[in-house]
């Protein structure tokens, strides 16, 4: 019995972390286009509901009644996997996110690392999706988006080396509570940078959706998706652009706390500071979508290896001998 | 207690079938896939026994970095072809299997040798029931032994395997003739005045453009 309340209290608690984001993905498509349509002198999404709010539900619902096709030489059993892994590891990553002190699903030790390992595991939903499908585009497409998505991880995971070197713990909560002083975006600033840009590439947007470039591949490894395998593809890659907003506003903007440490500010719950800083950083990724124009992909490639990573690399010696030097380096 | 070990039992027995079907299945794209389930499986066993460190590090490095470019090598060759002609053509089957069959029972054996003479050191096994305490997390004890004790073992290990990555690049290298390389520097610093050139066009006569 009282591992069965233990199971009901835990998928309560799942659920309350859950619907939130996926409610929170449907209205993040919605800005998105809101933003986009914006910088482009539109109207964007206005219609359905107020402001045009619920367009995301309609064309979810679109998506549910929409006949599923699977091409018939495509290898069924991955090709269906795909999607599901694809949001299902877009949501797992959720469970380490602190939302507060002590307002988090699992304070593991090694959250940063949890939440590396599942991006990294993500590129899999893709690879799977263009190889199942048997089709050229879709192949070529998943095979860009892989290497892509590798090489920005290394630079991703060179930056949080640098956030780690100053914090000294794995733990995301530790990582927050040693910005109360100093959020990490001004000492680190550069790599603020590019994070955001590897986080930009990570998560194939644009200027870097060459995976899914229209004019080249159709819709790359989405190509032969339809209905509500399609969708899945679509929140999954929503709720992985939120995971890395929410992880930049972690590692660099003071994640749940409030920007002055004063009285009206501190009377606000650190979930609204966190959403606030998760929103920011998405109307930047938002804004960049609809101002820069597509890279070419040699480019992008140089840009990742031979620009961010040996300048990550250097950051890293920095900061190291600054804090030895001056005795700043965390310990136990 | 009980939960511990039905999710033990689960992750191995996942980790065990999904390495027989690694052997067996008949796609070897399949067999990629089930060799990542395996990586994943073994990586929540090492979360389990409180190696969470080790487990993270197994999935970014083997699943997120390395089992990707097994995928990319098995699905770009198409070895699955490959690997029907081998087993499907009466000629050739008899000449592999013996030879993989003699292999994997020498390492059957070693394994069995190794595991039989298997020993801690007494003092070491001393020294470690010392120095395990709840307190600090296994990421920070494996920091502190790793970069004070055993420091000069791990930097010869980074340069061994910064050595491979260098030999593997140059045996790889071929410098081709003719290839048209492009220089950033240059795109980006065109300016119009080099690019265009407006001339006045006389009807009947035309332009004489040198290339």
């Amino acid at each position: 019995m009282e591992y069965i309340n233990l199971v009901f209290e835990e998928v309560y608690k799942i659920l309350f972390l859950l619907v939130p984001v996926l409610v929170s993905v449907a209205m993040i498509v919605w800005l998105d286009r809101r933003v986009w349509a914006f910088v482009q002198k539109r109207q964007g999404p206005n219609v359905v509901g107020p402001f045009g709010l619920l367009q995301s539900l309609a064309d979810a619902l679109k998506y549910i009644f929409k006949e599923i096709i699977i091409p018939a030489s495509s290898n069924k059993i991955i090709f269906i996997l795909a999607p599901i892994i694809t949001m299902t590891l877009a949501l797992i990553a959720w469970a380490v996110i602190p939302f507060g002190e002590d307002q988090v699903l699992a304070n593991i030790n090694v959250g940063i690392l949890y939440i590396f390992a599942v991006s990294s595991l993500g590129v899999y939903g893709i690879i799977m999706g263009g190889w199942a499908s048997n089709s050229k585009y879709p192949f070529l497409g998943s095979i860009r988006s892989a290497a892509q998505m590798v090489s920005y991880e290394v630079s991703i995971g060179i930056i949080i080396i640098n956030v780690l070197l100053c914090v000294g713990s794995l733990n995301l909560s530790d990582i927050v509570l040693a910005q109360q002083k100093i959020w990490f975006i001004i000492p680190l600033f550069p790599m603020f940078i590019i994070f955001f840009i590897s986080a930009l590439a990570e998560t194939n947007r644009p200027p870097f959706d060459l995976p899914e470039a229209e004019a080249e591949l159709v819709a790359g490894y989405q190509t032969e998706y339809s209905g509500m395998m399609y969708a899945m593809f679509w929140l999954g890659e929503y709720a992985n652009i939120l995971l890395m907003c929410a992880l930049g506003s972690i590692l660099f903007l003071g994640g749940w706390l409030s920007p002055i440490d004063l009285y009206p500010f501190n009377l606000i719950p650190g979930a609204i500071w966190l959403i606030l800083k998760i929103l920011l950083l998405f109307i930047l990724f938002a804004l960049v979508k609809a101002v820069v124009p597509r890279y070419r992909y040699d480019q992008l490639m140089r840009l990742g290896w031979k620009i961010f990573l040996p300048f990550s690399l250097t950051y890293v010696v920095l900061t190291a001998s600054y804090l030895f030097y001056f005795n700043l380096l965390p310990t136990l | 207690m009980v939960a511990h070990a039905i999710f033990f039992y689960v992750f191995s027995i996942i980790a065990v079938i999904s390495a027989i079907m690694v052997t067996v299945s008949k796609n070897t794209v399949h067999s990629v896939f089930f060799l990542i389930l395996d990586f994943i499986s073994i990586s929540c066993l090492f979360i389990m026994i409180g190696a969470e460190f080790l487990g993270m590090i197994m999935l970014i490095v083997y699943v997120g970095a390395v089992a990707v470019l097994f995928l990319f090598v098995v699905m770009m060759l198409n070895v699955a072809q490959q690997k029907n002609q081998w087993f499907n053509s009466e000629a050739t089957s008899s000449s592999h299997i013996p030879i993989g069959l003699i292999i994997s029972t020498i390492i059957f054996f070693e394994l069995i040798i190794v595991v039989g003479g298997w020993k801690y050191k007494p003092e070491l096994s001393d020294q470690n029931i010392n120095q395990i305490s709840n307190e600090i997390s296994n990421t920070h004890s494996l920091g502190q032994v790793l970069y004070t004790d055993y420091i000069h073992i791990f930097q010869i290990s980074g340069m061994i395997l910064l050595i491979a990555m260098i030999g593997a690049i140059v045996l790889t290298f071929r410098r081709r003739e003719g290839v048209k390389t492009q220089s950033y520097l240059k795109q980006i610093s065109r300016e119009r005045s080099e690019g265009i050139e407006v001339l006045e066009v006389q009807s009947n006569k035309g332009v004489k453009i040198d290339d």
